[in-house]
C-alpha cells in the first residue's frame, strides 16, 4: 500500500489544457460541432430556396388557375392544391379507423399471444415497405384490375396507397398512447360497472387522445408529401378534380412532372407548389409539437 | 337468522344481451382491424410476386448479375439497378453515420446550453419533415450545379480511377448519394439521440469519478452502452436509402448502361420503377415487378436484421 508523503509530490489537480488527452477533447468537441452544422445546414438551405424561390411566386392567381400547358407562361397550382387535400383525406378516413382500432387491439385487448406478436413484427415490417412498393401493389391490386366502376387511374387509389403508408404509424403511436394509460384508470371504470366496449370508448381512448392525435397528425404530414405512391396511381391531371374516381393532381406530383420539364413557366410553378407544401407541412409538424405539450 | 335480508344493499345486476353484444362485436371488430396489416403486408407480397412469375421464368437469376436493359429485344438484367441501390445507400450510409452520430452526441452532452441542443434537435425533426420531392427539386436546381465545378476537379485530378473516370454531366450517382445522405442524416441522428439520452446517469459519473475525460467516456462507456438502439437505428436507415425514391429518380440520371464512375448518371430499382412502370408493357413489367421483388427482400432483410441487432446487441447494466 503505497502513501503518498511530502516528498512525492501529488499530480496537479488543476485542470491542464496543454495534455495530450485535454487537447484531443476539444478536437472531438469541435469536431463534433462541426458534424452538427453540417446536419442543420441542408435544413436551412432547402428552406432559404423554397421560401426565396417560391415565395416571390405566391399570387392570387397561384391558387385558382390551372396550369399552362407546355411552353405557355403564368397559370397556377389550383387543382394540384385541392387534389392534395382529396388523396390525403381519403388516405386519413381509411387509415384512421383501421389504425386507430388495430391499436386498440394491440393495446386493450390481446395478452403478448403469438397473433398480436405477429401483428406487432408485421407492422414494423410494413413502415419499412419501400413507399414506391406501396405504389406497385395499389397499381395491381386497384388500378390495373379496374374495380372503381372500371377507372384505372383514381384519386381513390392514390389515397389508398398513402394509406397504406400511414397505417403502420397510426396503429404504433395507438398502441403506445394507450399503453401510456394508467391501469388503474381502466381498472376504476371496470369497477364502477363499465363494460370494456365503454371502459375503451369512454375512458382509455379519450386519456390516450394527445399522443394519438400527435401521431396521426404527423403522419398526414408525411403523406402528404409523398409522391412516389401516387404516380402510377392517382396519376395527374391538367384539369380540375373530377370526383374521386377519376385521375388527379396532386402537389407532390406536381413537383415532381414540372421539375423535370424544360420550361421555365413549368419550373417556377414546381417551386411555388414547393413552397406551399413545404409550409403545409411544417405547420402541420409544429402543431403535432403544440399537441405533444399537453401530454406532459 | 333470516336468510332473506330485508333490504338487499347490493344488487348484482346481469349484464344485458345487447351489452355483451356489443362487447364481443368491438373485440372482433378490433381483431378484424388488427389483422388489415397482416393481409395488406401479405396482399403486398403476393401481388408483387405474382407480376415477376414471367420474369422470372424466363430470366431466372442471371437476371440479377446481367445489365442489359432492352424493351426491343425483350432482354433484361437488373445489375446496374441492383448495383445502384446497393452502392448509393452503402456510400451515403458511410457519410451519414460519423455525421449524424456526432451530431446526437454533441445534443445530448452538456457541450452547450440545453435550449441550444433543442433547437438543433427541433432543426433535424423539420428536416426529416420536408418532402422527398422537394428535396429532389432543390438537388436539381441549386445543390448539382453548385457541386459540379467540385466533381469536375475530381475527374480532371483523379480521373485514373475508375471511380471517377467520367466527366460530370449533371445528374449523376454522386448527387444522389449526398441527396440521400441529407435524407437520412434525421433517422440516425433521431435515434442515436434518444439511444444516448437513455444511457443510465450512473455509467457517466462512474466514468469520470474514476478520471476520464468527456471524450474517453463518450468512446468507452456512453456510445457502448448505446450502441445496439444506434445500429439498429443506422440499419433502418440503410432500409430507408435502399428504399428512397423521388429525390433519387430525379438527380441520379437514370442510365441502364452500367458505368463504375461514380461521376456517370446510374440507376436504382426504385428510380427506374417510378420511371418505367407507369409507361411498361408486356414482359417490361413483369421484369420491373422483378426488381421491385428484389427491392422488397433487400429491405425486408435489412429490416429483420436491424431488429435483431437490437435484440441481440442490447448490454445489460
Amino acid at each position: 500500500m503505497t502513501v503518498l508523503t511530502a516528498t512525492q509530490k501529488p499530480a496537479s489537480l488543476r485542470f491542464n489544457p496543454s495534455l495530450q488527452r485535454n487537447k484531443l477533447d476539444k478536437l472531438f468537441t469541435l469536431v463534433s460541432a462541426g458534424f452538427s452544422v453540417i446536419v442543420v445546414l441542408p435544413l436551412l438551405l432547402v428552406l432559404i430556396y423554397v421560401l426565396l424561390q417560391g415565395g416571390r411566386l405566391i399570387s392570387f392567381n397561384l391558387f385558382t388557375q390551372l396550369p399552362p400547358a407546355p411552353g405557355l407562361e403564368g397559370g397556377g397550382i389550383g387543382n394540384a392544391i385541392i387534389g392534395t387535400f382529396v388523396v390525403t383525406m381519403v388516405a386519413a378516413l381509411i387509415a384512421i379507423p383501421v389504425g386507430v382500432g388495430g391499436g386498440i387491439y394491440l393495446a386493450e385487448y390481446s395478452r403478448g399471444g403469438w397473433f398480436a406478436n405477429l401483428i406487432r413484427v408485421g407492422n414494423d415490417i410494413l413502415a419499412g415497405v419501400p413507399s414506391i412498393i406501396c405504389g406497385v401493389f395499389v397499381y395491381g391490386a386497384i388500378v390495373a384490375t379496374r374495380v372503381f366502376f372500371g377507372q384505372s387511374y383514381t384519386a381513390a387509389a392514390g389515397g389508398i396507397a398513402l394509406a397504406v403508408l400511414m397505417l403502420p404509424t397510426v396503429i404504433k403511436t395507438t398502441d403506445e398512447g394507450l399503453r401510456l394509460v394508467p391501469k388503474a384508470l381502466s381498472m376504476g371504470a371496470i369497477g364502477v360497472g363499465a363494460s370494456k366496449f365503454v371502459t375503451i370508448i369512454r375512458i382509455t381512448l379519450p386519456s390516450a387522445f394527445t399522443p394519438i392525435a400527435t401521431g396521426i397528425v404527423l403522419a398526414i404530414a408525411r403523406a402528404a408529401g409523398e409522391t412516389a405512391p401516387l404516380i402510377f396511381t392517382a396519376l395527374f391531371s391538367p384539369f380540375w378534380p373530377e370526383g374521386v374516381f377519376n385521375p388527379i393532381a396532386t402537389m407532390s406530383v406536381l413537383i415532381f412532372n414540372f421539375a423535370i420539364m424544360p420550361f421555365e413557366a413549368q419550373n417556377e410553378l414546381a417551386w411555388a407548389a414547393s413552397f406551399v407544401l413545404v409550409v403545409l407541412i411544417l405547420a402541420a409538424n409544429l402543431l403535432a409539437r403544440w399537441l405533444r405539450r399537453f401530454a406532459n | 337468522m333470516s336468510t332473506e335480508p330485508t333490504k338487499e344493499l347490493f344488487t348484482l345486476r346481469r349484464r344485458p344481451a345487447s351489452e355483451k353484444l356489443v362487447d364481443g362485436g368491438f373485440r372482433y371488430l378490433t381483431i378484424a382491424l388488427a389483422s388489415m396489416v397482416a393481409i395488406v403486408l401479405v396482399a403486398i407480397f403476393l401481388t408483387v410476386f405474382q407480376g415477376a412469375q414471367e420474369a422470372i421464368k424466363a430470366f431466372g437469376l442471371k437476371f440479377l448479375t446481367t445489365s442489359s436493359w432492352n424493351p426491343v429485344t425483350g432482354e433484361y438484367g437488373a445489375f446496374t439497378a441492383i448495383y445502384g441501390t446497393l452502392v448509393s445507400s452503402l456510400l451515403a450510409l458511410a457519410i451519414a453515420v460519423p455525421l449524424g452520430v456526432g451530431t446526437a452526441i454533441f445534443i445530448t452532452e452538456n457541450l452547450i446550453p440545453l435550449r441550444w441542443r433543442e433547437v438543433i434537435g427541433v432543426m433535424v425533426e423539420l428536416l426529416a419533415a420536408i418532402p422527398s420531392v422537394v428535396l429532389g427539386l432543390w438537388a436539381i436546381f441549386v445543390m448539382e450545379p453548385f457541386l459540379r465545378p467540385f466533381l469536375t476537379f475530381l475527374n480532371s485530378a483523379l480521373g485514373w480511377f475508375p471511380l471517377f473516370s467520367t466527366e460530370p454531366q449533371g445528374p449523376g450517382m454522386a448527387p444522389a448519394v449526398l441527396i440521400l445522405v441529407v435524407m437520412i442524416l434525421p433517422i440516425i441522428t433521431a435515434i442515436s439521440r434518444d439511444a444516448l439520452n437513455q444511457v443510465p446517469i450512473a455509467l457517466r459519473q462512474g466514468a469520470y469519478g474514476v478520471g476520464s475525460t468527456r471524450w474517453i467516456a463518450i468512446f468507452n462507456v456512453i456510445l457502448p452502452a448505446a450502441i445496439s438502439a444506434i445500429v439498429g437505428g443506422v440499419m433502418l436507415a440503410l432500409g430507408r436509402a435502399m428504399g428512397e425514391t423521388m429525390a433519387v429518380t430525379m438527380i441520379i440520371g437514370n442510365s441502364t448502361n452500367f458505368s463504375w464512375s461514380l461521376l456517370a448518371p446510374g440507376n436504382t430499382i426504385s428510380a427506374m420503377l417510378a420511371n418505367q412502370f407507369g409507361e411498361a408493357d408486356g414482359i417490361q413489367v413483369s421484369a420491373l415487378l422483378y426488381a421491385a421483388l428484389i427491392l422488397m427482400v433487400l429491405t425486408f432483410a435489412v429490416n429483420l436484421m436491424a431488429q435483431w441487432v437490437v435484440k441481440k446487441l442490447s448490454l445489460r447494466y
